[in-house]
């Protein structure tokens, strides 16, 4: 691994070597390195388009880690992982993508990520993306996450988009059974001349169910963010979904949350807010001590924290 | 250490400009413990904007230590040694409550100094210091963090702009005694504070009565005091205790 892929692995997956535990480092199209545990086998598919990663029931404090690496200029890639988490597991995922691109050709990872939460497992689930590299070519990446999440089974995405990606288009899609919870942070920062559309949809089928998805973004430059948000409440059930956007410059912001009911016990909430920094923030930090510039950039590491 | 200078603030109105602060001058010395009272609208705030740099005049001049501060900017003001406590203090989404004591002592605060300023505005410190100051905590518990981060500066100048006014269950008497903390632990520091009550007027050196953007009196606590009671800027001051603070 060089000194750029080893950047690109610290900033997506906080590794500054191989994890413990299992993981499947996937560089420039291939899978390069890989561990396996007693508890979790990653077997790659047979027609080499992915990976299935099998969580058996009962691993309780396990990790797997697959970060993906793209370092070589025009490379284009879609990937099918699927993992398969059994019954009354308690495991952390962390994915994340880091597109170093240096030439003129556009640069592009798709990642469609299916998981199958069997009944009362928990999946906390990190993903990252980052791009790097000055080069004229665009680092694109197009997130396909489809959770089904059974009886009592719980999860937690954390998806996060600071900086570099050019275009990205993310989709999202869940349906939870009785007694099921799906919480959603999703932190993107988009600047330039960068596009960021991130849509869910979520589908509370049990009594029980629940779910929060929770953007906050922050549009800078004349980038361009759309949030699409949808949750179905079909039993009786609680959703929540809200959308906290700073923008910045001649950013352009879209915010669309949507609720459907099907129950008449579904309760369901959704907010959506656009806003610039208020002056008064900038004001109280400046008497601080801190410069306008300084103020903004602490407003916003904070937002997006 | 601070003087002011044929003072005058203007913003525009609809037929004429309206002056806010007419032709003030005054002078307060190191270590004085000044409040600054009077009328509602008479001007306080606006004045203590001015000294932060938050308002900018419209003539005359501010200086500081000797150094003239007028055309310079609020944080130039803050590295000179200007700290200010909002009356409403500002809220933030993710910025905690020991990160915001951080940036106010310019430099890599533990925990253990942090907890110390809050536990002297009366918060149980381990209960806050990662709290995000935003709009889950209480406005009393905000003042009284605001307050923290001023003491946390430690600078020659510190401005208060009404501190009692929303300070829910914590006593004015634990108010006080942080004020008269301050100046135990530096005889320098010059503490101004805007303020109707009158136990905090009781522990001035000077008092400065304002009204109508001009300056009515300015002299000793012994001197000026007296002439406050029963007067119509002290039975405005007493009007605003009973509804609990002027916001």
């Amino acid at each position: 691994m060089d000194a750029i892929q080893k950047q690109i692995l610290m900033e997506v997956a906080g590794l500054e070597s191989v994890p413990h535990g299992a993981y499947n480092i996937r560089t420039n199209g291939q899978s390069t390195a890989r561990s396996v545990t007693a508890n979790i086998d990653i077997v790659s598919k047979a027609d080499g388009s992915g990976i299935d990663v099998i969580i058996k029931p009962g691993t309780v404090g396990e990790s797997v880690h697959i970060p993906v690496i793209l370092s070589e200029a025009g490379l284009k890639e879609v990937v099918y992982n699927d993992f398969h988490i059994g019954e009354g597991c308690d495991v952390v995922i962390i994915a994340g993508c880091g597109i170093h691109n240096c030439g003129t050709q556009d640069s592009e990872h798709d990642g469609i990520h299916r998981f199958f939460v069997a009944p009362n497992a928990r999946v906390k689930y990190v993903e990252k993306h980052v791009g790097a590299g000055d080069g004229a070519g665009k680092r694109i990446l197009n997130p396909v996450t489809e959770v089904h999440m059974a009886e009592g089974s719980a999860m937690e995405m954390e998806m996060v988009q600071i900086k570099g990606v050019d275009s990205t288009n993310r989709v999202t899609t869940a349906d939870l059974a009785a007694g099921a919870s799906l919480v959603v942070r999703e932190r993107l920062m988009t600047h330039g001349d960068q596009v960021a559309i991130s849509s869910y949809v979520v589908d509370l089928n049990g009594d029980g169910a629940s779910t929060d998805v929770v953007s906050r973004s922050v549009a800078r430059d004349r980038s361009y963010q759309k949030f699409d948000s949808k949750i179905t409440g079909n039993a009786a059930c609680t959703g929540h979904t809200e959308c906290d956007a700073i923008i910045m410059d001649d950013a352009h912001i879209l915010a669309i949350p949507q609720l459907e009911a099907q129950n008449i016990d579904a309760a369901l909430i959704h907010e959506a807010a656009i806003g610039k920094i208020a002056g008064e923030q900038i004001i109280k930090l400046m008497t601080l001590g801190l410069t306008e510039a300084e103020a903004e950039e602490q407003i916003i590491s904070g937002f997006l924290k | 250490m601070l003087e002011i200078r044929n003072l005058s603030f203007a913003v525009p109105g609809e037929a004429a400009e309206k002056e806010i602060i007419h032709d003030i001058s005054l002078t307060i010395g190191k270590g004085k413990f000044v409040v600054i009272t009077g009328p509602n609208g008479g001007g306080k705030s606006t004045l203590a904007k001015l000294i932060a740099g938050i308002e900018k005049p419209t003539s005359g001049q501010i200086l500081l230590g000797g150094e003239d501060i007028t055309g310079k900017s609020i944080t130039e003001r803050a590295h000179l040694g200007v700290s200010y406590a909002f009356q409403q203090p500002v809220k933030f989404k993710g910025i905690r409550v020991i990160d915001l004591l951080r940036i106010a002592s310019r430099k890599k605060m533990s925990v253990g100094d942090a907890c110390a300023y809050l536990s002297e505005v009366g918060l149980c410190a381990r209960d806050y210091i990662d709290r995000e100051v935003n709009g889950s905590l209480s406005g009393g518990e905000l003042k009284r963090i605001e307050i923290a981060t001023v003491l946390a500066r430690g600078t020659v100048l510190s401005v208060f702009d009404e501190p009692e006014a929303g300070i829910d269950l914590w006593s004015f008497k634990s108010l006080i005694e942080v004020f008269e903390r301050m100046r135990k632990a530096n005889s320098d520091r010059t503490i101004l504070v805007i303020s109707h009550q009158e136990r905090i007027l009781n522990i001035a050196d000077e008092i400065i009565v304002l009204g109508a953007g001009s300056i009515i009196g300015h002299g000793s606590r012994e001197e000026i005091l007296p002439t406050l009671l029963g007067t119509s800027a002290a039975i405005n001051a007493c009007g605003q205790l009973t509804k609990g603070g002027d916001q």
